[in-house]
C-alpha cells in the first residue's frame, strides 16, 4: 500500500518544472528571442493548411481532368507524396532547398514548404472525392444552361463540393497540427523541440514534460475533431432536408 | 553552391548494405508492431462495443487520446518519460531488450491500435443487425452466427483499411530514427552524413518506401477486385 502511495505521489511531484517553463512551451524564447513553442506549431499548421488548400485544389482538379498531360503529373505528385513518409519529405526540402536556391534557407521556411507539399497531396484526394460525390446531373444541367466547363466547375460544382469537404479539411488540419511535431528533426523551435529543450536543460521530469505537451496537442486536436464531427452531422442533416424537399 | 551527382557511391561498398539493413529493420519493426496493434485494437473494439459503461469509457478515452496526440510526442514519452509509470517486472524485461527498438515497437503498436480499433468498429457496425437476427432465426447459435455469417462479411470489408493502416505504420516507423533505431530513414541520414550525397541517399530511400507502398496499394486493388468486386465489370 505504501509503495502504491509513493507511486501516486511520484506522479504529481515534478509538475513544477512544467509550470515554471510553461511560457517557454507556449511561445518559446519570444519576445527576447525567436517565436517558438505551441505558437510556432499553430503558425506552421495554419500557414501549411492554407498553402496546401490551393495546391490540393489545383492538383485535385487536374487529377480529374480527362487530358492525360494534365492528369498524369497530378497522379504522379499525389501517389509519390502519399507513398512517402513525411519525415522523408522534410529532409528533401531541408537538404535540396539550398542546392536549388543557391543559398541557405531557414529551417522554418523549408519545414513549412514541406508541410504544404505533403498535405497538398492529401487535400487533392479530398477535393477529388468531393467533386466526384456531386451528382453528374449538376454538371450536365450547368453545361446545358450554357456555362463552359470551367464556369460550371467554379460556379456550380465547387461551391457545393467545397462545403461538403469542410469536415475533411478540419480533419486534415488536425493531422497537420500533429505532423508539425516532426519539424523538430531539422531544429524548428516548435512545441516538441521546446519540450526536448526543457528536458535537456533540467534532466528532470521527462514524464511530466512530455505528458504536458501531449495534453496541449490533445486539447487542440480533440476540440477540432469534435467540431468536424458536428459539422459532418449538420451537413448530413442539411443534405437529407434538401433531398427530401426535391 | 555546386553539387555533383554521384550515384555509384550509394551502391558501392558498405552504403548499399546500410540501406538493406535499414529496410530489414523497418520491416521487422512494422511487422511486429502490426501484430501487436491488431491484438490490442481488437481488444479495444471489444471493450468499445461492450455495453459496460466504464469499459466503453476506457476504450473511448484511449482511442481519442492516442489518435489526437502526435506520434513523435508519444515516442518521446515512452523513451524518456515512461519510467515512473511502468511496473517493475516490465521494466526489468524491457532493459534486457534493445531498448530503442522495443520502445519504438511499444509506441507504434499502441498508436496504431487506436486507429485499427476505429476501423474494426465501423466494419462490424456496417453489417446490418438483421443479418444476425436472421441467422439466429434459422437456428444458429450466437457464436455460430458470428463465425459463419457476421465475421466473414466484416473481415472482407475491414481488410483493405487494415492494409492501409499497415502502410501508415511502415511510414510512421520512420519516426523511430529520432530515438536512434537504425531503420531506413536513419540509414539514409547516415549515408548522407558520410558521403555528403544527400540527394542520392534520400532518393534511394524514398524509392524504397515508394515501392513498398505501391506494392501494398496494388494488393489492396487486387483484393477489392477479387473479393469486393469494386472497380471491375460485374
Amino acid at each position: 500500500m505504501d509503495s502504491l502511495w509513493q507511486w501516486c505521489t511520484g506522479l504529481f511531484a515534478n509538475w513544477g518544472i512544467v509550470w515554471r517553463n510553461f511560457d517557454y512551451l507556449l511561445v518559446g524564447a519570444y519576445p527576447q528571442g525567436p517565436l517558438g513553442g505551441l505558437a510556432m506549431s499553430i503558425l506552421m499548421a495554419v500557414v501549411g493548411i492554407f498553402g496546401a488548400f490551393w495546391i490540393g485544389l489545383g492538383a485535385g482538379l487536374l487529377r480529374l481532368s480527362k487530358r492525360p498531360w494534365l492528369c498524369w503529373p497530378a497522379i504522379l505528385y499525389i501517389e509519390v507524396i502519399r507513398g512517402t513518409p513525411l519525415l522523408m519529405v522534410i529532409f528533401w526540402f531541408y537538404f535540396f532547398a539550398p542546392i536549388l536556391m543557391g543559398h541557405s534557407v531557414p529551417e522554418t521556411e523549408s519545414a513549412i514548404v514541406a508541410f504544404i507539399v505533403f498535405t497538398g497531396a492529401y487535400v487533392a484526394e479530398i477535393v477529388r472525392a468531393g467533386v466526384l460525390a456531386i451528382p453528374k446531373g449538376q454538371m450536365e444541367a450547368a453545361r446545358g444552361s450554357g456555362l463552359s466547363h470551367a464556369q460550371a466547375m467554379i460556379h456550380v460544382i465547387l461551391p457545393q463540393a467545397l462545403r461538403n469537404m469542410i469536415p475533411s479539411f478540419v480533419n486534415q488540419f488536425v493531422s497537420l497540427t500533429k505532423d508539425t511535431s516532426l519539424a523538430m528533426i531539422i531544429n524548428v523551435p516548435e512545441l516538441t523541440l521546446a519540450a526536448r529543450h526543457i528536458y535537456t536543460r533540467t534532466m528532470k521530469a521527462p514524464m511530466e514534460i512530455f505528458l504536458a505537451i501531449a495534453l496541449l496537442y490533445f486539447v487542440i486536436c480533440w476540440v477540432l475533431t469534435a467540431l468536424s464531427r458536428r459539422l459532418e452531422r449538420h451537413l448530413a442533416r442539411y443534405q437529407a432536408r434538401t433531398a427530401h424537399g426535391r | 553552391m555546386q553539387y555533383t551527382f554521384n550515384w555509384a557511391i550509394i551502391f558501392s561498398g558498405e552504403y548499399g548494405r546500410w540501406f538493406l539493413d535499414g529496410l530489414a529493420t523497418t520491416l521487422e519493426m512494422s511487422g511486429i508492431s502490426i501484430v501487436l496493434a491488431l491484438v490490442l485494437g481488437t481488444f479495444l473494439t471489444v471493450l468499445r462495443l461492450s455495453r459496460i459503461t466504464p469499459l466503453v469509457w476506457f476504450a473511448v478515452s484511449y482511442i481519442e487520446f492516442f489518435r489526437n496526440t502526435p506520434l513523435m510526442v508519444q515516442i518521446f514519452f515512452w523513451y524518456f518519460g515512461s519510467d515512473p509509470i511502468l511496473p517493475g517486472f516490465f521494466k526489468a524485461w524491457l532493459y534486457r531488450q534493445n531498448i530503442e527498438f522495443a520502445t519504438a515497437i511499444i509506441a507504434l503498436s499502441t498508436y496504431t491500435a487506436a486507429f485499427i480499433a476505429e476501423e474494426l468498429r465501423s466494419g462490424i457496425l456496417s453489417i446490418p443487425k438483421t443479418q444476425l437476427e436472421a441467422s439466429r432465426a434459422t437456428g444458429l447459435s450466437f457464436l455460430q452466427a458470428m463465425a459463419y455469417v457476421i465475421l466473414p462479411q466484416a473481415f472482407r470489408i475491414i481488410i483493405p483499411p487494415l492494409i492501409s493502416q499497415f502502410l501508415n505504420l511502415i511510414k510512421n516507423s520512420s519516426l523511430a530514427m529520432t530515438i536512434g533505431v537504425m531503420e531506413l530513414t536513419y540509414m539514409a541520414r547516415q549515408v548522407e552524413a558520410h558521403t555528403f550525397h544527400g540527394f542520392e541517399a534520400f532518393t534511394v530511400s524514398t524509392l524504397i518506401y515508394l515501392s513498398l507502398s505501391l506494392l501494398v496499394s496494388f494488393l489492396i486493388t487486387q483484393y477489392n477486385r477479387r473479393f469486393l468486386r469494386i472497380g471491375s465489370a460485374r
